[in-house]
């Protein structure tokens, strides 16, 4: 029969895309919806409550006019290249020296992911104590008879971006072991067979062959190292409240003070739009590279 | 099954019915730390001898307490009674008709003419109607000293603030921290609060923070604040981020540090480590250069009560109100909290010197700061909040760069 010659695409798999439907649903309301709704209010002179009196790119203007924010966005900057950098090169080694089928493998996996089961506020907490001169190691180190000894880290205006780094990376590194862990052992063991039999060394091998076999969990790797560092908030409170002064203050704070605390939506929604569209800019070219050349290979 | 049912619904009433004759008034507020926790219990213990029931309800800390306190109350699940800022804090909910009205009783005790500063009862009342009691007044304009920390360095316990600056360089040889600050922005804010005050009195808080006066802004005298505030800035420790008010005052107790400028609920953590005013530490109100204080505080307001045993309910609210008024409830009490009774007609000998300090300011109205909370808006605290921490922690900030953005945001001020 002619009508079932060419069934339209549009019900093929028609119960998939039924049950994929409320998702999409969520994701084009919530996610999708949401943010437009962030854009166009950052272009109003919203303070306690939304009101759509537009002004223009003032809220920009006031933004990048406001040192808080300029240095908002160089401390997570420093913060993210740093951490991606440490995060990745520490955690590959660690995995890789795990995969060695060394004794006691479990607990070492243990100790190095356990940090990451501690919120951030844990986290920012207990090392708040550890930095803090007047109180932590420094106290203590100088108790013990290094009268000289110096770690204030935390106290100093250039320096506190360093804290930050080392109680985030301390508890995020041992989760970027595990997922690299992962993808260690996802690699043939024939692979390992075949290197020794070409008498490749062993740093090579990983080098050469194995990280390019473990692109897909680089790049989820990637993305929930990202996306964490994007989102950084809950340490800076617990650990620094983005002192002292306005030194350890990060984008993400400023935008949840301006519109819970500050009662000026407008300027916070303008913060978060500026978020979104740093975010956009890295992530456009990535997808074109990942997903653009699908069709030739 | 039928008669399960009325087995539960029997219990249920027998257990009403046994409250209905002395009421539980639940009570939230957020006193909890040491001081704040002893001053609490001298409320329930006078509340639950007029027969009625004091059930606490604490909630730590006073941004988590109000919001939770405003959605029960609009939210249709009140509470007997609750503690909250004075001022605004519960302008919308009694505009809204959430609360019990105290006019009657107010008027029957004759509040108006007890209550002072007057201005505290004002803020009680909306349309003319009364509809919460003041308990206390708290101040942020004074400095706290460890007096050992002086004499035991053969020192002179300094007299106002620039006493104590000229004495920073000993103290520091010695090994002691001359200014105890704690590195949250509200606590570098409020030094530079007290420091306008201190320095240009209640003529210049009113030009800036009454009249937003963008010359008082620019002038010499505010040149001399941000002066002041620069020069504590080496006065401080340097392990100050994160650190919380109280963490701050125990420094002072233990006289690691030798002073501190913080709110009079300072003087709560004194006496939980029984340190005496006068003998083991000292205060000067206004840095003891202008010796005038604001009059913030605490108020309780009664939620009109829902459901069967309203009536019951109000009584006992009332009963409450009367007895937070009370002579010997106002005494009992703000000598635990560290803060000044809200009538001046009760005999406060027993106060330390330095509530003496606070009451005797407190009796010339020309003392009293006027509130300034409804002039600047949120966004523009914030802003003055922003420019205080950055130059406090900024020694390369210029002191005319930072009175530049000082005087902008008070001439974009919404």
């Amino acid at each position: 029969m002619a009508t079932d010659a060419r069934p339209n695409t549009l019900f093929r798999n028609l119960n998939a895309k039924l049950a994929a439907l409320p998702m999409i649903l969520c994701t084009m309301l919530i996610f999708v919806g949401c943010s437009l709704w962030t854009i166009i209010y950052s272009f109003t002179s919203s303070k306690a409550l939304p009101v759509e009196k537009f002004v223009g790119f003032a809220q920009y203007e006031r933004l990048f006019n406001t040192s808080r924010w300029v240095q908002s966005v160089e401390n997570i900057m420093i913060y993210g290249i740093v951490a991606l950098i440490f995060s990745f090169v520490v955690g590959f080694i660690l995995a890789a020296f795990l995969d060695q089928k060394i004794r006691f493998e479990n607990t070492f996996r243990t100790i190095f992911l356990y940090p990451f089961a501690l919120s951030f506020i844990v986290t920012g907490v207990v090392w708040q104590w550890i930095l803090d001169p007047s109180l932590g190691l420094q106290e203590t180190m100088r108790n013990l008879g290094w009268e000289n000894f110096t770690f204030d880290l935390i106290s100093g205006k250039d320096t506190v971006i360093y804290a930050l780094l080392m109680a985030g990376l301390w508890q995020g590194t041992g989760f970027v072991m595990v997922l690299m862990l992962a993808g260690l052992r996802g690699i043939d063991d024939d692979i390992w067979k075949a290197v020794r039999i070409e008498g490749i060394p062993k740093w090579k091998t990983y080098i050469v062959v194995v990280i390019p076999m473990m692109r897909g969990v680089l790049i989820t790797t990637l993305v929930i190292v990202s996306a964490g560092i994007v989102k950084l908030y809950d340490l800076v409170v617990a650990l620094t409240n983005g002192g002292p002064g306005l030194s350890s203050e990060v984008p993400a704070k400023y935008v949840y003070d301006f519109m819970f605390s500050r009662a000026n939506i407008g300027q916070g929604l303008a913060a978060s739009t500026v978020m979104l569209a740093t975010v956009f800019i890295i992530l456009i070219p990535w997808i074109y590279l990942e997903y653009g050349n699908k069709g030739k290979k | 099954m039928k008669s399960l049912k009325h087995c539960i619904a029997a219990a249920l009433l027998a257990g009403t019915s046994s409250m209905a004759q002395a009421a539980d008034l639940e009570v939230t507020h957020w006193w909890t730390s040491g001081g704040e926790a002893a001053a609490v219990k001298v409320l329930a213990d006078n509340f639950n001898k007029t027969g009625h029931n004091w059930k606490d309800s604490a909630i730590a800390g006073g941004g988590n307490a109000r919001p939770v306190i405003i959605s029960r109350i609009s939210g249709g699940d009140p509470m007997g009674a609750t503690q909250l800022n004075s001022g605004r804090d519960a302008e919308e909910l009694v505009q809204a008709g959430f609360m019990t009205d105290l006019t009657e009783l107010s008027e029957k005790e004759g509040w108006k003419d007890i209550v002072r500063p007057s201005k505290l009862l004002d803020s009680c009342t909306y349309e003319g109607k009364i509809f919460c009691v003041p308990v206390n007044i708290h101040s942020f304009q004074w400095m706290w000293l460890n007096r050992s920390v002086f004499t035991d360095n053969g020192m002179e316990v300094p007299k106002s603030w620039d006493e104590m600056t000229a004495m920073q360089d000993k103290l520091k040889e010695k090994n002691i921290i001359p200014l105890a600050l704690g590195g949250e922005p509200w606590q570098i804010s409020g030094l530079a609060g007290v420091l306008t005050v201190a320095l240009g009195g209640v003529e210049l808080h009113t030009k800036i923070n009454v009249e937003k006066s963008v010359e008082a802004a620019e002038s010499e005298i505010m040149t001399r604040v941000f002066e002041a505030l620069g020069n504590a800035r080496s006065m401080v420790d340097p392990g100050n981020v994160g650190r919380a008010w109280n963490t701050a005052t125990n420094m002072v107790i233990t006289g690691k540090a030798a002073s501190q400028i913080m709110g009079d609920w300072a003087q709560g953590e004194f006496a939980v480590a029984g340190q005496v005013a006068g003998k083991d530490y000292d205060c000067l109100p206004g840095l003891g250069i202008n010796p005038v204080l604001d009059t913030g505080g605490d108020s309780f307001f009664f939620p009109k009560p829902k459901g069967d045993n309203a009536e019951e309910t109000v009584k006992a609210q009332l009963a409450m109100a009367s007895m937070l008024m009370s002579k010997q409830v106002q005494v009992d009490f703000n000598l635990k909290k560290g803060s000044l009774p809200i009538r001046g007609d009760i005999d406060m000998s027993a106060a330390n010197d330095c509530m003496q300090k606070g009451i005797k300011i407190l009796e010339k109205p020309e003392n009293i700061l006027p509130s300034s909370e409804q002039v600047w808006s949120p966004d523009t605290q914030g802003q003055f909040e922003d420019l205080w921490v950055e130059f406090f922690s900024s020694p390369e900030m210029k002191v005319a760069d930072a009175q530049a953005r000082f005087v902008n945001i008070i001439k974009t001020a919404d």
